[in-house]
């Protein structure tokens, strides 16, 4: 059923009763095409790429929980693409590019804001950072670009300028359409578009076992039941190791806990997103009024995905000092993902070398905003088994060849 | 925020009075063999990691105390700490028989 | 609706908390009103007969409070103005006191006339998640159109205005027992932990002790609860073991029992914030065993309209009246599933207040407080519903509720009959608060006598009792909490319970017509969630409870869902055929109740967020300038501008005046490591990538640290103070990092060497005097050491009688000595080459200048011209690579592929063709000039100034294969213009080092 607003007022005299399922809960086939491994927002986004740009609708997505429930439902929803090193750009451009016309594409409102992103420069090194990356986009094509403290106030009435700050505000990294998305309208519009063409999704299916032919992936072990496929994509973030070694394949990873919170929903306060990474705080404020603070990782390895206090503190004093006025506004709730930490920090999207078996992981803490554009490359990698050209750099073989992605290079962090 | 045991000075503090150092017991090639180390092997020094849901030994710097290095084995799905010991030693062999990954190779012969 | 009826009289244990000989002025609104001291915001404004508080979050609907603790939903109000203001408040927690200010939220024009009531009109078309639905043409509307009135419609409060004057603190403690809850079984607990000899901390979120003793039945001791609590809580209160806190909330629990509880110093008391108390306090508690007696929060029933102002939990309603002695309305009606909504008609009737009917779901049944009410004259309807409510337009106030028979599973309603009355008390049960359980992994059970969940297993040190616990007869409560306590000596206290007749529960109440398709039977009362919603949202296939939850907006309000979850739970049941607790719940998460950022932040805002680290002569850089730059932890002098000057006129006066007479420098964040020990040059020859242990003593040599990856990570010159003795120094951002390192690499993987690494960076004070006068200053000062000795030396002695290590190193190309004292020396030897160098005109200089004159040289910086990916290869620094030495940090990795391709970008000057053309810090070099982007890039400017010494701009950029070009002209494409430079050899200024030599 098409949404429009005109489905909304027919189905209003009906008291909605007449809304078809969003998407279907269909019962798991013994042998697929291909299997996707985990429904986030990456694995639904794959899904719907490989049906609807390779023409493969006999796949499966295969879920644990419930779909859209590991870090595609917990993050911070921040969109922007101005990184720093080329592959970087190329990916998140895409990812950027495919979000402006989402809802248009999925029949889905995913409520793509590009209502602005603010990197706030508080140390003289991280200015000329920011200065290094503005150059870099700009030449890449990308319109973004550094403020001054009084442009940043303008954009931010409430931000602390103040010269004699512990950190003052010397600018800000721009970038005017990045922002924000509804986490959920992202993995529920790829996941109802993926079903439309016929793509399975299997909630409440956990994963035991991946099966191998010698080099070559048969099967897949689930709690539901044994899948034949000759290709798995693992889109497991947080848990990509765990699953990789199910098929023997060790990976560059550590899985830790991003912490992040809501504030209490508040009138209109702060329209665009502002990072503040040398304070580690980011805060953006959503379409609900809540203010949505990202905070930073906590140091040990952990899969608890449970909110902690540690960083959050940290997070919370540096915003307070950078927007006073949040001193009694008052935190509503917390929470944390398992995120996957590469030795880099940026991306795999790989071939590996079990034949047939792709993995997409390890995005950190800046998963959300490459979803569309992740899955796209991947869909296509996994389709024609070789690396789309954008996926090439992210590739496993980097690590021995000593060929790093490092965003952190410009002050930056990958958020 | 965690209650970590120095097995060194036996403070007892919080998380934040020590610093992780993440997965123990990975051998350095170059100390051993500078001349002969792939770029695979140098590559599984320095990134490959175990990263178990579950069982995971690690190192911890007791920051605000002794300012000693130490290991300990932590459950990654409860943070339970399962046992601390010297930096320069092996866990109780009890920890040893449920490693596992890389972790199960490297302790195969130590364990007697 | 006159302010005088609400009030009761006070009298027979009416109004208890509220002393009527002390009137309170407040104003809400802007209206001027009056309550009694020890009435909460919301019994106040319900005494002067303002009983819409709030409008709802999505459709503006008027609402009143439901409840008179943490569950509510709706009555939630703004305290306090400009910089002092607070949104989101629960007004029945509210603490009345003289000239409190409170405001509604979420409406406009006003509270009584809110335009947004029109989303109510045409809440048809708006239901659960119909955003997802719609807004989507054309596209770029959905930012400039839709979603900023989406944005300016939704929220609730307004933040304050400026910055918060209030003080926040926070304390750490640890104790053998935290008791989160002070009703009859958390008082039970602490008071037999206490005796038996534990540390006790007691906390409850009200201001008094006892939870809902005051308003039940049952005796302790043949005493009325409230008594026994009294007794109690002075008995823990003077008990030495025991710390009591009131109006302190366990708002979460983390791992290993550690706990957060946000005391609310003086939110009651302005005069307490006069006198300086902390508003707020944060106790950070480790307890090695919690006792969870958090209690239950009463259930409110789902019928139609059972939003609107007036209808409220049975035991708010009792609350309202035994408590405070204001009457909910003239005549209500009780709808109720179990005794309690009796024992609510029965402490009505007594204070004289009207009850027009007690609407009860169950079949006929018998029990002690049943008797009691048929016995007072109430009238009693068995097996029957509220279906509906009847309103004065706009919905504002309650003129009747239609009453249907009611059998289980029956639908749609037919007969309703009409029963007058302002108010209705709803009982429907209660629900454990579970909260603390759940937040650090606890496991729930399902309750079939509760319909409810409660605590199950958990894998720390954590005991539920009381309500929290399941248990709802005083005598389980008491015991439970005595047993949780600890103490095997203790007698438990007599108890005497009433008995009561089963409870059922009843999850939707029919209606006739279209109500009864849910669409005004509201769940989650904040956020405007109806039955209706819940059903959608199953119809759809959001069945996950958490994708109901998502879709809906289900509990996501400020409330967090403590009084819808379970009835939520219960309509999606029913609309998917499954059992209750097959549904599950979502998860808590902490806080239990909000807390303020203000907390969160302690006392580490403001001066304390990161303290300054200060050099000894700090002091005398913040008398000299102003422009300051943070470096580290520290706050480093950028330049010093002369009155009038500018900053770039005072960096280049500074510059001039370092190489042409003699400047001087504070460098004492300069990173210090002692490395002491027989094994001191083994350690330095591992971390350095160049050779240390052939240094002689007495002399110094630049030294590289890599990191293990191979890239560049430190610099600085190191001094071999004697065979076994090194001061290595480190970039000044740096020094704790690096001594850490140390560290680890000497503890962790050579730990064999016999050797020492000590921090003294703080110990040491030392400037830099450096320009051709240098030389003369310290003559002047007068000295044992002969200053004559050579570049890269350093020697010990005193010089002007102050001890110093002096080293001839050179950051500026100049003759230069670093001089370093005992910090304790430090300012008055700086005092002392001022004096010395006022003859000679010596000038301080700044950061910056020393960043120019050190790229006049070509010398690079850590940080600049690298960036963690730039190796010694990189930067032309291949002779600090020893190719002897088998082993040192990233040794190994610069074998890699990709470190040794040929190719890669390396360090080169640059010469702009325009010398006045500075190019911009960052810029990049295209590798061919196109019409638009992109174009593809070949490098980047790594360091840009302008040169008063050599007067034209100078710059050092990593260039793609860029030693192999020099003298090739490249491009950089600015915003506006092509700027272009010839590659050059970075060492712009004295090639030779004759300077420096000297």
């Amino acid at each position: 059923m098409r949404y429009s607003v005109f489905s909304i007022a027919r189905n209003a005299l009906q008291y909605h009763k007449g809304w078809a399922k969003v998407w279907r809960s269909p019962e798991l086939k013994a042998n697929y095409d291909a299997v996707i491994i985990g429904a986030g927002g990456h694995g639904l986004a794959t899904a719907y790429y490989l049906a609807k740009e390779h023409g493969m609708t006999n796949i499966a997505v295969v879920e644990k929980g419930w779909l859209g429930g590991g870090n595609t439902g917990r993050n911070t929803t921040i969109i922007r693409s101005n990184y720093l090193q080329d592959s970087s750009i190329a990916i998140y451009n895409l990812a950027h590019r495919l979000y402006a016309d989402l809802s248009q594409e999925l029949n889905f409102n995913t409520m793509f804001s590009p209502r602005g992103l603010l990197m706030l420069c508080q140390t003289e090194h991280e200015l000329r950072g920011f200065k290094r990356t503005a150059h870099a986009n700009r030449l890449a094509g990308l319109n973004s670009r550094i403020l001054t403290t009084p442009e940043v106030k303008s954009l931010v009435p409430i931000i602390n300028d103040s010269p004699n700050a512990r950190y003052p505000v010397l600018g800000a990294y721009y970038q005017p359409d990045g922002g924000t998305a509804r986490h959920d309208g992202v993995a529920w519009g790829y996941a109802r578009g993926a079903d439309a063409m016929g793509v399975d999704i299997i909630q409440n299916c956990e994963v035991t076992g991946l099966s191998r032919d010698g080099d070559q992936i048969v099967g897949v072990e689930t709690t539901k039941g044994t899948i034949r496929t000759k290709k798995v994509g693992v889109v497991t973030a947080g848990h990509t190791s765990v699953l990789m070694q199910m098929a023997g394949v060790n990976m560059p990873i550590e899985s830790v806990c991003l912490q992040a919170m809501v504030s209490e929903p508040l009138k209109p306060l702060i329209d665009v997103v502002v990072m503040a990474n040398t304070v580690h705080g980011y805060i953006s404020q959503s379409d609900k009024g809540d203010l949505v603070i990202g905070g930073g990782a906590d140091a040990y390895n952990s899969y608890i995905q449970r909110g902690a206090f540690t960083s959050l503190e940290h997070t919370v004093t540096a915003l307070v000092e950078t927007f006073p006025v949040l001193s009694r506004i008052k935190m509503m709730r917390q929470w944390a993902g398992t995120v996957d930490m590469t030795g880099d920090r940026s991306p795999i999207i790989s071939l590996t070398d079990v034949k047939g078996l792709y993995v997409n992981g390890g995005w950190g803490t800046g998963g959300f905003k490459s979803i569309p554009g992740s899955g796209f490359v991947f869909a296509d990698t996994i389709a024609n088994d070789r690396p789309h050209p954008i996926a090439e750099p992210f590739g496993l073989n980097r690590f021995a060849e000593g060929r790093f992605i490092d965003e952190s290079v410009a002050a930056g962090v990958a958020h | 925020m965690l209650l970590i045991k120095c097995p060194v000075c036996g403070v007892e503090g919080e998380e934040c009075d020590f610093h992780y150092g993440g997965q123990a017991h990975i051998a350095r090639p170059a100390s051993t063999d500078p001349e002969n180390i792939s770029n695979e092997q140098q590559r599984d020094y320095l990134f490959m990691r175990h990263n178990p849901k579950g069982l995971h030994f690690e190192r911890w710097r007791c920051d605000r105390g002794c300012g000693k290095w130490f290991h300990a084995a932590r459950d990654t799905t409860t943070h339970e700490f399962k046992a601390y010991y010297g930096i320069t030693e092996l866990p109780p062999k009890q920890l040893m028989q449920q490693a596992t990954g890389s972790w199960a190779e490297y302790f195969a012969d130590k364990i007697k | 609706m006159s302010g005088k009826p609400y009030r009761l009289p006070l009298q027979n244990g009416i109004g208890r908390r509220v002393d009527q000989t002390k009137p309170v002025s407040f104003s809400f609104d802007g209206k001027q009103m009056q309550g009694l001291a020890g009435d909460t915001l919301a019994s106040a404004l319900l005494a002067n007969g303002q009983r819409i508080m709030a409008r709802s979050f999505k459709y503006h609907r008027p609402r009143s409070l439901i409840s008179l603790g943490s569950e509510e939903p709706n009555a939630i109000v703004g305290i306090g103005e400009g910089a002092a203001h607070e949104p989101n408040i629960r007004a029945g927690q509210v603490e009345l006191f003289e000239g409190l200010v409170a405001k509604s939220q979420n409406r406009w024009p006003s509270l009584d006339f809110d335009i947004g009531i029109l989303n109510d009109m045409f809440s048809r078309f708006m239901p659960s998640g119909f955003y997802y639905k719609t807004f989507m043409w054309p596209a770029s509307f959905w930012y400039k159109v839709y979603e900023p009135v989406i944005r300016y419609a939704a929220g609730l409060g307004v933040a304050p205005d400026n910055r918060d004057q209030d003080i926040y603190e926070q304390i750490h403690v640890d104790c053998d027992v935290l008791v989160a809850g002070a009703g009859v079984a958390g008082i039970a607990a602490a008071e037999a932990a206490a005796i038996s000899g534990q540390r006790v901390i007691i906390c409850d979120e009200n201001p008094y002790f006892g939870g809902q003793a005051d308003i039940s039945t049952g005796m302790i001791e043949d005493k009325p609860q409230i008594d026994w609590v009294r007794e109690k809580t002075a008995f823990l209160a003077d008990h030495e073991n025991v710390q009591v806190l009131n109006r302190t909330t366990v708002t979460g629990a983390y791992a290993h029992n550690y706990l957060l509880a946000l005391q609310q110093v003086s939110d009651h008391d302005p005069e307490m914030i006069a006198n300086g108390a902390p508003r707020h306090r944060l106790w950070k508690i480790r307890a090695a065993k919690v006792i969870m007696a958090t209690g239950a929060i009463e259930r409110s029933l789902t019928f139609a309209n059972n939003d609107r102002p007036g209808i409220m939990l049975s035991g708010a309603a009792r609350g309202l009246v035994e408590r405070y002695g204001v009457a909910p309305g003239l005549t209500g009606s009780i709808f109720t599933t179990n005794d309690d909504g009796y024992r609510t008609a029965l402490s009505l009737k007594q204070a004289g207040v009207g009850v027009a009917r007690i609407i009860d779901c169950r079949q006929q049944t018998e029990s002690e407080a049943v008797n009691a009410a048929i016995a007072a004259g109430i009238e009693v309807q068995f097996e029957a519903a509220i279906s509906n409510v009847e309103t004065s337009r706009g919905g504002k106030s309650i003129e009747a509720v239609k009453v249907a028979p009611y059998q289980k599973n029956r639908g749609r309603v037919t007969d309703e009959t009409r029963i007058a009355c302002d108010f209705v008390a709803v009982a429907g049960g209660f629900n454990p608060v579970v909260n603390l359980w759940c937040h650090n992994g606890g496991k729930l059970k399902f309750d079939s006598g509760l319909s409810s969940f409660v605590p199950d297993s958990h894998h720390d040190n954590i005991v539920a009792v009381g309500s929290a616990n399941g248990a709802m007869d005083l005598a389980t409560c008491i015991d439970q909490g005595y047993a949780a306590g600890e103490t095997s000596k203790f007698k438990r206290p007599k108890t005497s319970t009433v008995k009561e007749a089963k409870a059922e529960s009843l999850w939707f109440s029919p209606a006739s017509g279209s109500d009864n398709e849910g669409i005004h039977h509201f769940i989650d009362f904040q956020h405007d969630v109806k039955a209706s919603d819940l059903e959608l949202a199953q119809r759809e296939g959001y069945e996950s409870v958490e994708h109901t939850k998502r879709y809906t907006t289900l509990g996501m309000a400020t409330d967090q869902g403590k009084n819808s979850n379970i009835n939520a739970m219960a309509v999606i049941a029913l609309a998917t055929g499954k059992k209750l607790e097959q549904v599950g719940t979502t998860t808590f998460r902490p806080p239990y109740t909000p807390i303020s950022f203000g907390a969160i932040a302690g006392t580490s805002a403001g001066k304390l967020f990161h303290p300054v680290r200060e050099t000894s002569v700090y002091g005398w850089h913040l008398k000299n300038t102003n422009v300051f730059e943070p470096v580290g932890d520290w706050r480093r002098p950028y330049c010093y501008p002369k009155p009038g000057e500018s900053k770039q006129d005072a960096i280049n006066r500074e510059i001039l005046n370092v190489r042409e007479n003699v400047g001087i420098l504070d460098a004492s964040t300069l990173g210090k490591i002692e490395i002491k020990g027989p094994d001191a040059a083994k350690l330095l020859d591992l971390v350095y990538s160049n050779m240390f242990s052939t240094l002689k003593v007495g002399h110094c040599r630049y030294g590289l640290m890599l990191n293990e990856l191979g890239f560049i990570s430190d610099d600085g010159v190191t001094a071999r103070l004697a065979e076994d003795h090194f001061l290595i120094h480190t970039t000044s951002g740096a020094s704790d990092r690096i001594a850490a390192w140390l560290e680890e690499w000497l503890q962790t993987e050579w730990f064999d060497l016999d050797v020492f690494v000590t921090p003294v960076t703080e110990q040491w004070a030392q400037f830099a005097i450096a320009g051709p006068n240098a030389r003369k200053v310290l003559e002047h000062m007068g000295t044992d050491i002969d200053l004559s000795l050579p570049f890269m030396t350093m020697a010990s002695g005193n010089i002007g009688g102050f001890p110093v290590r002096l080293f001839r190193i050179s950051f500026s190309g100049e003759l230069s000595y670093e001089l370093a004292t005992p910090a304790g020396y430090g300012q008055s030897l700086w005092d002392a080459i001022m004096t010395a160098g006022s003859k000679f005109d010596i000038g301080v200089y700044g950061t910056e200048a020393l960043h120019v004159l050190r790229a006049e040289k070509g010398f690079i910086v850590v940080g600049d011209e690298t960036d963690g990916t730039v190796t010694p290869h990189d930067v032309g620094m291949s002779w600090a690579v020893s190719r002897k030495k088998p082993d040192f940090i990233g040794k190994r990795s610069l074998q890699q592929p990709f470190l040794a391709a040929e190719g890669r970008k390396q360090l080169v000057g640059l010469y702009t063709i325009d010398p006045d053309e500075v190019l911009p810090d960052g810029a990049h070099a295209v590798r061919e000039v196109k019409q638009s982007p992109p174009m593809q890039t070949i490098g980047h400017v790594t360091s840009s100034y302008w040169s008063p010494t050599l007067k034209r701009s100078i710059a050092m950029a990593l260039i793609e294969n860029g030693r192999a070009r020099m003298g090739e002209t490249i491009s950089f494409q600015l915003e506006d213009r092509t700027v272009k430079a010839e590659i050059v050899d970075p060492v712009f200024y004295d090639k030779q080092g004759d300077r420096q030599n000297v």
